[in-house]
């Protein structure tokens, strides 16, 4: 009786800990907004890691605050503590659930990492090019047939797009928070990801890899436009696009050499 | 003495001479090379800097003596007699020479490592002044990117990784009943190198053009374009990573045969089954970091490729290599303090470690996953796709080796009799900080969450918990652990307790937060951020200003104490590993007699149990296995 009175006080005092603690973590406002297919999977995902979380951390501190409580020695106290050396059963127990717990996240993250993944089969195709401290984005897909450079990311709403990206001079990494997802920009070879807009708006387009003087201020904004408007700008862009990509070459060279 | 025969001999005087004398060596080197080829102009500023990077630190080394004996040997003249003369301090100014003593050098690398870690800390402080508001208000970029790479590169490099070579230096060979290390001499040469690399990483500062501004993880191909200062990280690390070579082999090479009579490997101290793991990792993993920056060196400076993808070189390459190392140096940076935390808990417990054996093998399988998770830091790299789910799955297995040691920890506070001294408020609170860096590790491990919070604040959050609620409040404990046996005097117990209740607060209030913006969407590594996220960076700053501020306390105890304060007892803390057997500060070959060991180092509450005795058993006390 007496060795287990303190693990009841301890199971209860850990639950209340616990609930409460779960409580909190779902009431704090973590996320950006969300305006992608992503972002719920991947955010529900972070829920389901905090409710795990928290009565792991709460069983850590259970215990040792309530040890420090209740066998804390009396002034002067020169006593050694109970000889125990270990037990099995007990080890055995914490190898086996955690092993648990970590698969089953390990399976969840897979089946969700899958979900955010999946292509469509009519995605739109946008080239995404970093380089020292702007973005360019290429449409290649237009009615006219010619491909549409722009400086702005414009997408439509509830159409898949399969960014391909580039870097021209040095590692980029382009992420989009609303969107929830990133992918670096590497010199040399084309990285991609998948995204669905959910919402129309204009997001924050952030560089996240460190990428030199410029990388603070490397920020653009991507415009979700609904899918008949998307179309009328992308025919504008079409219609100036001669003009305009014999401008950006030089500037972007001149850009460039500066940063140099 | 004549002032020639002091430039002849070993010091500083030597030292002095030696390195203007190596930087005329290196102008010269690069101008008459230059000539040969005809090459213009011939003062290239960049190849003498990187030649004279490397020629100054050796002219420094050799000056002050750290090659004297192999000299001689080599030289086939008569080396002087091993009379010991180099060992132990009987001034302050024997610190500042080359000494073989396992214990001077152990004082060297700590007093060294926290010189270094006062500055990353001021270099943190301005870092935090200048993100206190959105917008520019002390720095330029420039700077800022400097400042947030010196701070990293001199926490990892020149404070953590050798500040537990200092404490195992001076702690390994009391503990296995070693009179010294198996190699002084190369010893003192690993502790020297060391200065080398951290001036040399602060001194970037002043190169033309900055500090190194590319991050401690100096990402090419931006390292091998940025401007002079990024050589001074890239040549300092060398010195640093064969300093931490070298040392690992000398405690490899003593823990396996300097072991006292009776010393199995499961009778050793869970601190010298840490360190044991911990050199491994060193030799296996730092080679690596070292070839990636010999790669990157040799990109900048003889115009190799090999991360220049326009001709043919692979960008990605460099990250696995990075990585293939510095995942490991994460556990380089732990396990160390793993076993400190074992050797305070169960002291101030009054209770055996539990399940010390698997305690010992969870190091061990920490040491073989540790290599299998390397590419969790490269999710959105853009390297092979299939790569990443099995790096989840072995990152998540991770967890489980250190699962146990925490659990097994909080198993030995059950039933113990606890004494809540300075250390032990340090182990504590590193048993519940760490085992939320381990928590937030499992959620990074998780693909698409890392997806979106890599390279956020988020990960920010993450490595100071592993890295300061874990390594360095591991570290604090073993320095107040430890304290009387090295200085002979005590703490102060009461400001020991300010120094860790404000740190524990304003630690938590400093990187707690970070998680939140790191979520929310703010990016790491970024001089200014988004109006939205000014509320929690101005929370952020004030508390890192008061966490900077509550170091001072500990600083002023250290100082004070170490000059004033009351002398020690040879074992207050009642332990029974063999460095508290002897002397505070322990006699300068350690033992007068050989210990033998008769039983496990933590047998408290065994009545009668004793981990060493000194005088020469008789051979059936021996047999019977410490039971007298």
């Amino acid at each position: 009786m007496r060795t287990k009175h303190p693990i009841i006080q301890m199971l209860l005092i850990g639950v209340v800990a616990s609930v409460a603690g779960v409580a909190l973590a779902l009431a704090i406002d973590w996320f950006p907004i969300a305006a992608s297919t992503a972002a719920a999977p991947i955010d529900e995902l972070y829920d389901v890691l905090l409710i795990v979380s928290v009565p792991v951390f709460v069983l850590v501190m259970t215990v040792a605050l309530y040890s420090v409580w209740r066998f804390r020695a009396k002034p002067g106290d020169q006593s050694d503590g109970a000889p125990i050396h270990g037990n099995t059963l007990l080890e055995v127990v914490w190898v086996t659930i955690p092993t648990i717990m970590v698969s089953a996240l390990a399976v969840y993250g897979a089946i969700v990492l899958e979900e955010i993944e999946r292509p469509a089969a009519n995605a739109m195709e946008v080239e995404v090019t970093g380089q020292q401290f702007a973005w360019s984005f290429e449409y290649p897909d237009t009615p006219g047939g010619e491909p549409v450079q722009s400086n702005e990311l414009v997408l439509p709403l509830g159409q898949q797009v399969h960014f391909q990206i580039k870097a021209l001079d040095v590692l980029h990494s382009f992420w989009v928070p609303a969107f929830r997802l990133k992918s670096d920009a590497v010199p040399g070879i084309t990285t991609e990801y998948r995204v669905t807009p959910t919402k129309e708006g204009r997001f924050d387009v952030v560089c996240a890899e460190l990428c030199g003087l410029g990388h603070t201020t490397m920020r653009q904004v991507a415009t979700v436009l609904p899918p008949a408007e998307f179309e009328g700008w992308l025919a504008e862009q079409a219609k100036q696009s001669e003009p305009a990509a014999d401008d950006t070459m030089p500037a972007s060279a001149t850009d460039e050499e500066e940063a140099q | 003495m004549t002032f020639a025969a002091k430039l002849k001999g070993p010091g500083w005087y030597r030292a002095l001479l030696s390195v203007p004398l190596s930087l005329a060596f290196s102008t010269a080197l690069v101008v008459g090379v230059r000539a040969l080829y005809g090459w213009d102009p011939l003062f290239d500023g960049e190849a003498i800097t990187t030649v004279a990077l490397i020629a100054m630190p050796l002219a420094f080394l050799v000056g002050i003596g750290c090659f004297d004996y192999w000299f001689y040997w080599a030289a086939g003249k008569p080396t002087r007699d091993e009379d010991h003369s180099g060992h132990g301090a009987k001034t302050w100014k024997d610190y500042f020479r080359v000494n073989t003593d396992h214990k001077v050098i152990g004082i060297q690398y700590i007093v060294t490592t926290f010189v270094f870690f006062t500055i990353g800390g001021l270099l943190a402080m301005l870092i935090r002044a200048e993100l206190a508001a959105p917008g520019t208000q002390f720095v330029d970029p420039n700077t800022y990117n400097g400042l947030f790479s010196v701070h990293a590169s001199l926490m990892i490099f020149l404070f953590i990784i050798p500040v537990f070579a200092g404490i195992a230096n001076y702690v390994i060979p009391l503990m296995i009943g070693a009179p010294d290390m198996a190699f002084p001499r190369l010893n003192a040469l690993s502790y020297w190198m060391l200065p080398m690399a951290g001036i040399m990483m602060v001194a970037s500062f002043f190169a033309p053009g900055g500090a190194f501004a590319t991050g401690w993880t100096a990402y090419a191909p931006l390292s091998t374009e940025v401007p002079l200062g990024q050589q001074f990280f890239t040549i300092g690390v060398q010195f640093a990573g064969a300093s931490s070579i070298a040392t690992a082999l000398n405690f490899l090479v003593t823990i396996i045969t300097m072991r006292a009579p009776g010393m199995t490997f499961f009778r050793m101290p869970l601190l010298v089954w840490a360190n044991f793991t911990t050199s491994l990792l060193v030799v296996i993993a730092t080679p690596f970091i070292a070839g990636s920056q010999f790669f990157v060196l040799f990109d900048r400076a003889l115009g190799m490729n090999f991360f220049n993808s326009a001709n043919g070189g692979d960008v990605i390459m460099y990250q696995h290599i990075f990585w293939f190392y510095s995942h490991p140096a994460v556990y380089i940076m732990m396990l160390p303090g793993f076993g400190i935390i074992s050797e305070v808990i169960s002291a101030n417990a009054r209770k055996p470690v539990f399940g010390y054996r698997m305690m010992a093998f969870s190091l061990c399988a920490i040491v073989v996953l540790g290599f299998t998770v390397w590419a969790h830091h490269m999710f959105v790299s853009g390297m092979s796709a299939w790569l990443r789910v099995p790096m989840m799955i072995t990152t998540m297995l991770i967890a489980i080796p250190t699962g146990i040691k925490i659990f097994s920890w909080l198993a030995t506070l059950w039933r113990g009799v606890i004494h809540l001294t300075t250390p032990m408020l340090f182990a504590l609170g590193f048993i519940t900080m760490f085992t939320l860096g381990g928590i937030s590790g499992v959620m990074l491990a998780v693909i698409p969450v890392d997806i979106h919070v890599s390279d956020t604040y988020f990960i920010v959050a993450h490595i100071h918990y592993v890295l300061f609620g874990g390594s360095v409040f591991t570290i604090f404990a073993g320095l107040y652990f430890w304290f009387p046996k090295m200085t002979g005097r005590m703490y102060d117990e009461r400001l020991g307790r300010m120094h860790f209740w404000l740190s524990f607060v304003f630690f938590n209030l400093t990187f707690g937060p970070m998680h939140l913006v790191g979520v929310d969407g703010m990016p790491r590594r970024v001089a200014d951020y988004a109006a939205e996220f000014a509320t929690w960076n101005a929370v952020i700053s004030v508390s890192a200003f008061i966490f900077g501020m509550s170091y001072l306390l500990f600083l002023y105890n250290m100082i004070t104490s170490w000059r004033n304060g009351p002398k020690a007892a040879a074992n207050p803390w009642r332990a029974h590993t063999l460095e508290w057997q002897v002397s505070s500060p322990p006699p300068l070959f350690n033992f007068d007699e050989i210990p033998t060991i008769v039983g496990g180092p933590y047998e408290y509450g065994v009545p009668g149990a004793v981990h060493g005795v000194f005088k020469k058993p008789e051979p059936v006390a021996a047999a019977s296995g410490g039971k007298e």
